[in-house]
């Protein structure tokens, strides 16, 4: 056995050969034994996943037509998306323990669509990391090499997807935290269009740039997950209620006269030759199935990490300021409230989260902020502008998504390299634009991917292209070793 | 706006108040410059960004909750559309530019009371700016520029062992009142006394009242007042150093504390001191002002704008859809009711003090003469109501069952003392007293032949005080009139008995 997609798992399921129940005690099984080594859960949440799997065993026996692909199909959610009555801790010990009393919206739509819920993934501590190395609770494996890391900060989904546990995952990308560990772990992972996804359940990191997404192990899925999770929602109002159309309505449609352009800067310098050599490769497939190739240019591209690193700074540091120990989570008892508040938060983040939360308060500090802050929102607006000018002239954008491929645990100890993963996958953050990674290669053996970028809401059109790609390719149906032993 | 400047302490009433007379030369040099922020609580139904009852007075401690006002990992907050319209609503009545884009920043700081860390405020771009107030202060005009009127929300409350939380053994936090939508009405530093500041502080609060927008309480905080105080030498034009004043919790307390703040600063200006900028606290049972904190120790707030709330574009035809709903403010119905109905100024300014008492005097007026709606109204009425502490509209009796009263009065069904008794049992109970008066035979005795038997033998059995009256002591007549009243149980017409006895005492 392999491990499947939720297509086939939903024509499984329909054809009786399966049911919720024991694909759930599947993935559990699977997940269990691939734990020690691999890390990706949190908690898995075997209690409530038998009630969903109970439930959307009745939904499929009483509408199996009408019940959605994702009815019964098990999958797993980022430990930043909040569960009521399940224990959410974001990575940080500073909410160990803690269990929200409501569930957000993106995974509710999920759930009332019969997900069954596995468990909760590990992840870098409130999403601030490119490894999840930065995991309160210990780092996570690569699926391809279990020394190495699997990305991050959405490691662990990328990790349970790329492991054959569960078909899919939901994660969260505020730089590249779906994308970047999807191309390390060899998945597909899609960043919506900042808005289409409501975040209302998503524990913030950075207000302006955090969205919601699918990790999957194929394009259509990817589409499938979007298309159930997308939409307005009253909840958020920076949620677009503008109706969504179908997303799965450009896949097949292939990439016959459509415009791809290739940034320059995200070829250039930093860039693994290898890595380089996949993608282009790729780029040259897309030629093959009829799409024109051209070199494009996003010259403030070189400020895109120093804008990043001081607006997602910037809105942490507010968004984290609720952790102080007095109403939830983690507190350090003192007699003196200052001293409570120091003590709690220094125990409770870890040092990228305080480097992150120290940077971000800096920057709005008085007489700072026009330096920083500020001119990191105008630079943020040249960039997007870029894009926007870009895409006059191109229907999509095509890149690698890291410069690199897995690296291995505790070799990245400076926070600067680290940053630098996101090289590529942070302006696309910062202009509110979607992008997916689909695998492309390997290099040796270690996943490579490819990453299509479009105008802010043509997110099917990033569909559009990946699967053109995919289907006109191997790579996805590639199994990482620990995938084999799927049931 | 200096011009209108009026001379503290000139009216001999500083010294009569202060604490330290020998200040009192001291300050007549000086000239007070006062800035005053109001925090008032909106009468919306929710809470600012959630959808939680913002009426939360009497409730459990934080079952008045949610996770958004809990500030919960995770929650978003959503704009109240209500708390905007009575925010504009509000702007325009104090004559504010609307400007048709503002946005929410957040406000960053540390305390218990506040469940995010921050406060979501409004900084660079507030719903509105540039109005002005204006009203009297002994005779003179004044008109106090409003730099602008934003909206936020409010804190959560702490209880706590001891004064301050720094030095409490334990804090219980309260939720409740978190997130409920909170207006900041910033005024500028055009006021030159504490009468000024006071006035304009009835004032404003009046309008908020009558727009229907907040419930005025000091006392509960729904109405709340700091001020900026600062002395300058008389004559000059430069401003000096600026004390933050809190904790007033009356017009009373802030009158107090802004002269006592007046008299402290002139105090070390005179003895040749210097001020530093602070926060004092004005303490009621010392009745005094207190350094609370030195700008040393001032917040960097760290604005920076809402990432979770898009920009708020408000086009001029929703301002002026706004501007539609806005009732006439009590200045402009006060020069309205004195021309209708010919009040004094004095007359039109009490009757219009509320816009319960406005509407009730206006509903009156048109059934009776105004001039007796109005006497009953500032008089019997406004006793009973402070009595009794129930307003007229609210009432057993009620605007319409006082109309009732009125008009049998008017009439001559009833006299005035009979009027005035039915008054008093019917304004709880309520009923109509039409019907009483009928059911009890109160009607007025106006039959001329029978009054004139009863006068005579009041006049026979009083023969006293006939015979004073005869001499000339006018006084003598009401102790008759008293009589023939008591004889007719209350129901006979004063003026006739007036008559008739002087007819017969000619």
């Amino acid at each position: 056995m392999t491990a499947r997609t939720i297509t086939q798992l939903a024509h499984e399921l329909r054809e009786g050969s399966t049911t919720p129940r024991r694909l759930l005690d599947n993935a559990l099984a699977h997940a269990e034994a691939a734990e020690p080594s691999l890390h990706a859960y949190l908690a898995l949440t075997r209690e409530l996943a038998e009630r969903q799997a109970d439930e959307a065993g009745r939904m499929l026996e009483r509408d199996p037509d009408g019940a959605s692909p994702l009815c019964g199909v098990p999958m797993a959610l980022k430990d930043v998306l909040c569960v009521d009555g399940v224990e959410t801790t974001a990575g940080s010990r500073i909410l160990s323990g803690w269990k929200p009393p409501y569930t957000g919206t993106a995974v509710q739509r999920l759930f009332d669509a019969g997900a069954v819920c596995v468990g909760k993934t590990n992840c870098d501590e409130f999403a601030m990391g490119s490894s999840t190395e930065n995991s309160a609770f210990g780092p996570a494996g690569n699926p391809w090499d279990v020394e190495r890391v699997p990305g991050g900060s959405s490691g662990g989904s990328a990790a349970t997807v790329a492991a054959g546990t569960v078909p899919y995952a939901l994660g969260s990308d505020t730089g590249g935290s779906i994308r970047q560990p999807a191309s390390l772990s060899g998945v597909v992972g899609f960043k919506p269009t900042y808005g289409r996804v409501s975040r209302y359940g998503l524990i913030a990191f950075a207000s302006s740039l955090d969205q919601i997404g699918p990790l999957t192990r194929s394009v259509e899925d990817a589409a499938i997950v979007y298309a159930a999770i997308a939409g307005g929602d009253p909840r958020d109002s920076t949620c677009d209620p503008r109706p969504l159309g179908d997303p799965l309505e450009t896949l097949g449609r292939g990439v016959e006269g459509l415009r791809l352009g290739v940034p320059r800067e995200y070829m250039g310098e930093g860039i693994d030759p290898d890595v380089r050599a996949r993608v282009e490769e790729a780029m040259a497939v897309l030629e093959g199935l009829g799409a024109s190739l051209r070199e494009v240019s996003l010259p403030t591209t070189h400020a895109g990490l120093s804008t990043y690193y001081i607006i997602a700074p910037a809105e942490c540091s507010s968004n984290l300021a609720r952790y102080d120990g007095v109403r939830f989570g983690l507190r350090e008892d003192d007699p003196s409230l200052t001293e409570m508040y120091l003590r709690t938060r220094d125990r409770g983040f870890g040092v990228e989260v305080k480097r992150r939360v120290m940077l971000g308060t800096y920057a709005l500090s008085s007489g700072y902020y026009d330096a920083y802050y500020r001119k990191a929102q105008k630079v943020r607006t040249v960039i997007a502008e870029e894009f926007a000018r870009v895409f006059e002239d191109v229907d999509a954008l095509v890149s690698p998504t890291s410069p690199s491929v897995a690296f291995t645990m505790g070799d990245r100890d400076d926070p600067l390299s680290m940053y630098m993963c996101d090289v590529v996958t942070l302006p696309v953050n910062l202009a509110g634009l979607p992008g997916i990674s689909v695998p492309c290669g390997f290099s040796p053996e270690l996943p490579v991917g490819l990453q299509v970028i479009a105008p802010r809401f043509e997110d099917a059109r990033v569909f559009q292209v990946a699967h053109a790609y995919e289907q006109a390719t191997e790579w996805h149906t590639s199994q990482s070793p620990l995938a084999a032993t799927a049931a | 706006m200096a011009h209108l400047a009026i001379a503290v302490g000139g009216d001999g009433r500083v010294s009569a108040q202060t604490a330290e007379p020998q200040t009192n030369s001291a300050v007549s040099a000086y000239e007070a410059v006062i800035g005053l922020e109001v925090h008032a609580q909106l009468l919306t139904r929710s809470k600012m960004f959630c959808a939680c009852s913002a009426e939360y007075i009497g409730k459990p401690a934080n079952s008045n909750t949610c996770p958004v006002c809990l500030g919960l990992p995770g929650v978003l907050p959503v704009i109240n559309r209500q708390a905007v319209e009575y925010t504009v609503l509000t702007a325009l009545a104090l004559n504010c530019e609307i400007p048709e884009f503002t946005k929410f920043d957040r406000k960053n700081y540390f305390y218990p009371d506040l469940p995010k860390g921050y406060q979501i405020s409004q900084y660079d771009m507030p719903l509105s700016r540039n109005g002005w107030l204006e009203f009297e202060v002994e005779g003179a005009p004044v008109r106090c520029g409003i730099t602008r009127v934003h909206l936020e929300e409010d804190t959560g409350t702490l209880h706590h062992a001891g004064d301050v939380l720094q030095s409490a053994r334990s804090s219980l936090v309260d939720l409740n009142r978190a997130g409920v939508p909170l207006m900041e009405i910033v005024g500028e530093p055009d006021l030159r006394s504490a009468e000024a500041a006071r006035e304009y502080l009835v004032r404003l609060r009046q309008i908020l009242m009558y727009i229907g927008v907040n419930d005025g309480n000091l006392e509960q905080g729904s109405f709340r007042c700091d001020a900026n105080v600062s002395l300058r030498v008389r004559g000059s034009d430069a401003l000096g150093t600026k004390v933050e004043i809190k904790n007033m919790n009356s017009f009373r307390a802030v009158h107090r504390a802004l002269q006592y703040e007046i008299e402290r600063q002139a105090a070390v200006l005179a003895g040749g001191g210097t001020l530093v900028q602070e926060t004092r606290g004005w303490v009621e049972a010392r009745g005094a002002t207190v350094s609370q904190r030195s700008k040393e120790y001032a917040h960097d707030y760290r604005y920076f704008p809402e990432p979770d709330l898009p920009p708020l574009a408000l086009d001029s035809a929703y301002t002026e859809r706004v501007r539609r709903t806005m009732p006439e403010l009590p200045a402009a119905r006060a020069q309205r009711l004195q021309e209708k109905f010919g009040l004094s100024a004095y007359d039109a300014a009490v009757l219009t003090a509320a816009r319960e008492d406005a509407d009730a005097y206006e509903a009156l007026a048109s059934q009776v003469p105004a001039k007796l709606a109005a006497n009953w109204l500032m008089g019997d009425v406004a006793a009973l109501a402070n009595e009794r502490r129930v307003a007229l509209h609210r009432s057993g009796l009620g605007v319409d069952g006082l109309a009732a009263l009125l008009r049998l009065l008017d009439a001559g069904t009833i006299n005035g003392p009979t009027a005035k008794a039915l008054l008093e049992e019917l304004y709880e109970s309520g009923g109509d007293p039409a019907a009483v008066v009928q059911e009890r035979g109160l009607g007025q005795l106006d039959d001329e032949a029978a009054l004139l038997a009863i006068v005579d033998e009041v006049i026979a059995a009083n023969a006293a005080a006939a015979a004073d009256f005869r001499a000339g002591k006018e006084a003598a007549l009401g102790r008759l009139v008293g009589q023939v009243m008591k004889a007719t149980g209350g129901k006979a017409q004063p003026q006739l008995v007036n008559r008739l006895l002087r007819e017969r005492l000619a």
